[in-house]
């Protein structure tokens, strides 16, 4: 066997049968979904709970519009004043009373609705009462006119503009945002990865420096060969947790949703509610199925391919960069000065990524930021989904890697004096002197 | 004599300090070489640069008659000055570990530890964890490691630290019976009885440059200043030194002498043997301790860098 790949062994083994790195992989799957399932079952309940809301319509015309619903009862209140009513619904602990002052014309009642309650009453109620009563009256405008309501509603349309590249691909609002979640979680992912899994191998080249092992090591093998031996071998390790993860997450998901008949998909906040109101148009199968033709339209082959290459390339990159920080400091605290100008570049591609692309994927920021090697990994990932010449991205790619060599080749440099240096801390001035050495 | 190693005037800079000036050793295969020097003076620099650690700015090094190269570290045994093991990997792991890295199969390398685990009666170690041992025995495991693959050179750099003068002596038995063996040592240490008892050949290192080298004995006879003590008995002891006084230059010397009348260091000159002066002596007075004077290492040492 030869030296490299005992080292992927050792560092892969080592890494794998850590404690920690067991109760981790192990860990944090479970504490992720027991925090899905209580935010669940907490939604859950909150939509479970019953209330019934009081009515005091003097006006009589938009009361019957109210029908119970699972959750909410509606109590019509009659021959009562204002005053009695809230002191009754007060006394059943009811949840509020909507009151709808005597009006003579629909305009006038639209400005003498009011909402009494306990608290402060829920956002998404005030909202669907809102609406409900909002409908009523316009409807009742309209007949007042002499327009026929029957009418209007049978001629309402809806429309979604088709749209169309010049080459004949078709796109839609739903593709971008499909688009956009496609690179954000990618580019999201490698910025993860990067940081969680570099920092393993700093800490790794650090261990040996502390345990002095490293000249040993050191006597046997090319700095490099040890070098891209941890870089590797870790990496596998953070692919290995993450697959785990990923399993460990899928079949908890579905044994927890099983045992507790909690449908995570009902996950909703009132923001989604309100969204879920607006959509509730016939047209919402068509979105599904539009869902489904834009996740086919996108340019699956390519995006997996680009996502393989620059996910590797960029982890690659920072990882090498980690394991020079490690080889030139001798303790974790020391590492600080270092971390800054690895760390900037990544969020700038982060943000980059976030605020450019998603505005125009293609203009010169983000184009420009698509290349620069340090940023590239991130938002090239962003960008391809929304369609990248494959010329664009062979450049970049080239450009990634050859940085990636440089690097590998700098980083080699400071790993192999620093390694040997012990007891103080570096300078960049004096980091700058070892790749002369 | 055939030479294992050879230095030739190798130099090396960092930055613009230069740790090794044009530094040339010769090591006779089957020796005990000691490589001597003060802190700082350069040694650790010129192992690794055996080690092929560090690459040299200037010179070459062969081994075995021909240039350094890559599969040359399989040849090469060396225990640093700075050792240490991964703390939280099992004791055989480790060993397996770091013996396939110096090219030995896994099968290979299980045979001879379990050859030396018994020999050095570690075999219950073999799933322990490095961080469970002691520093003494965390050491035993090192040195194993060092000479498991039968490297020709091994290269030593303070191997007796950390060990009781129990295992201390085990462990200069079993490099003396590798050199016994046919293997060829580098000994670095600032002991200097060690290097009395085990280097055949020495050079020191000082600022950078070799400021002496080659067979301990020669450099002994080229250190010697030709100064006999001797132990005298007699009634009339001023009278004598007054006599020897005369004729030879003389230092007041301390030994350990059952009748101690008159101690004396008497140097004598080039043209004077020490024939000579022992007929002079018992014609004086009646001599029970007559010796050359030897310099130690310790000595040589010592001058040689205050010298320079």
């Amino acid at each position: 066997m030869n030296h490299l790949s005992l080292i992927i062994k050792r560092e892969y083994l080592t890494k794998v049968k850590n404690k920690s790195f067991i109760i981790m992989t192990v860990l944090s799957p479970l504490i992720m979904i027991a925090l899905i399932a209580v935010v669940a079952y907490l939604t859950q309940l909150n939509n479970n709970k019953e209330r019934t809301i009081d009515i005091l319509d003097e006006t009589g015309l938009v009361s019957p519009i109210f029908k119970n619903t699972e959750h909410t009862t509606y109590t019509i209140l009659s021959n009562t004043t204002l005053d009695e009513a809230k002191a009754m619904v007060e006394a059943k602990e009811d949840y509020g009373l909507l009151y709808i002052a005597k009006a003579e014309t629909a305009d006038a009642v639209s400005g003498s609705v009011k909402f009494y309650s306990e608290d402060t009453p829920s956002l998404t109620l005030i909202s669907a009462l809102e609406s409900k009563i909002e409908k009523k009256l316009t409807d009742l405008k309209l007949q007042k006119n002499g327009v026929d309501v029957d009418m209007i509603k049978s001629s309402k349309t809806s429309i979604e503009i088709n749209q169309e590249t010049f080459t004949g691909e078709k796109t839609s609002k739903i593709d971008n945002i499909l688009k956009l979640a496609f690179g954000g979680i990618a580019g999201y992912l490698l910025f993860m990865f990067i940081i969680i899994y570099g920092n393993m191998i700093m800490r790794s080249v650090i261990e040996e420096k502390t345990s002095r092992i490293i000249e040993v090591i050191i006597s046997s093998v090319k700095p490099i060969q040890l070098m891209m031996g941890k870089i590797i071998g870790t990496s596998l390790a953070g692919i290995t947790q993450f697959i785990i993860w990923v399993i460990l997450g899928g079949v908890m998901m579905t044994v927890v949703s099983a045992i507790f008949d909690i449908n995570f998909t009902e996950i909703q906040t009132p923001q989604h509610e309100l969204m879920q109101q607006a959509l509730q148009t016939p047209e919402l199968q068509d979105q599904v199925q539009l869902v489904m033709a834009s996740f086919f339209n996108l340019p699956i082959a390519n995006l997996l391919i680009a996502f393989l290459f620059f996910f590797v390339g960029g982890y690659l990159l920072y990882s090498s960069l980690y394991a020079a920080i490690g080889a030139a400091v001798d303790n974790e605290t020391d590492t600080q000065q270092f971390m800054m100008p690895i760390l900037m570049p990544l969020i700038l591609a982060v943000y980059v990524g976030v605020f450019t692309v998603i505005e125009d994927p293609h203009g010169t920021v983000s184009t420009v930021f698509s290349f620069i090697p340090f940023t590239s990994p991130v938002v090239m990932l962003m960008r391809i989904p929304f369609g990248v010449p494959i010329w664009q991205q062979v450049l970049s790619l080239v450009l990634l890697i050859g940085t990636f060599m440089f690097t590998v080749w700098f980083a080699a440099k400071i790993y192999r004096v620093g390694i040997l240096m012990y007891g103080k801390k570096p300078s960049y001035k004096e980091l700058y002197k070892w790749l002369k050495y | 004599m055939n030479n294992l190693l050879v230095v030739d005037s190798v130099s090396k800079n960092f930055g613009d300090f230069r740790a090794l000036n044009k530094v040339s050793i010769a090591v006779p295969q089957g020796s005990i070489f000691g490589l001597l020097g003060p802190n700082g003076a350069g040694k650790t620099t010129l192992i690794r640069i055996i080690n092929q650690i560090t690459m040299p700015d200037e010179g070459y090094v062969h081994l075995d008659g021909s240039p350094l190269q890559a599969h040359h570290i399989k040849d090469i045994g060396y225990l640093p000055e700075e050792r240490g093991l991964y703390k939280s990997m099992k004791v055989g792991e480790q060993a397996l570990y770091l013996a396939q890295l110096k090219g030995l199969s896994k099968q290979e390398a299980k045979e001879r530890l379990k050859y030396w685990f018994d020999k050095l009666e570690i075999g219950d170690w073999w799933n322990k964890k490095i961080q469970e041992l002691s520093k003494g025995q965390a050491q035993k495991i090192q040195f194993i490691v060092t000479v498991l693959h039968r490297p020709k050179l091994l290269i030593f750099d303070e191997p007796f630290s950390g060990f009781d003068p129990i295992n201390a002596n085990l462990i200069k038995d079993e490099i003396l019976q590798l050199r016994d063996e046919g293997a060829t040592v580098i000994f670095s240490t600032h002991r200097m009885e060690s290097v009395e008892e085990l280097c055949d050949h020495i050079a020191l290192i000082h600022k950078s440059n070799k400021v002496l080298d080659g067979k301990l004995t020669d450099i002994k006879r080229g250190f010697k200043t030709n100064t006999f003590e001797v132990g005298l008995q007699t009634p009339n002891v001023d009278e004598v030194t007054k006599i020897i006084k005369d004729k030879f230059d003389i230092f007041p010397a301390t030994f350990r002498n059952l009748n101690d009348d008159l101690k004396l260091n008497i140097k004598l000159s080039t043209n004077e043997s020490s024939n000579d002066l022992l007929s002079f002596l018992t014609s004086k007075a009646e001599v029970h301790h007559f010796v050359e004077v030897i310099p130690s290492a310790n000595d040589i040492f010592i001058q040689t860098v205050k010298n320079n």
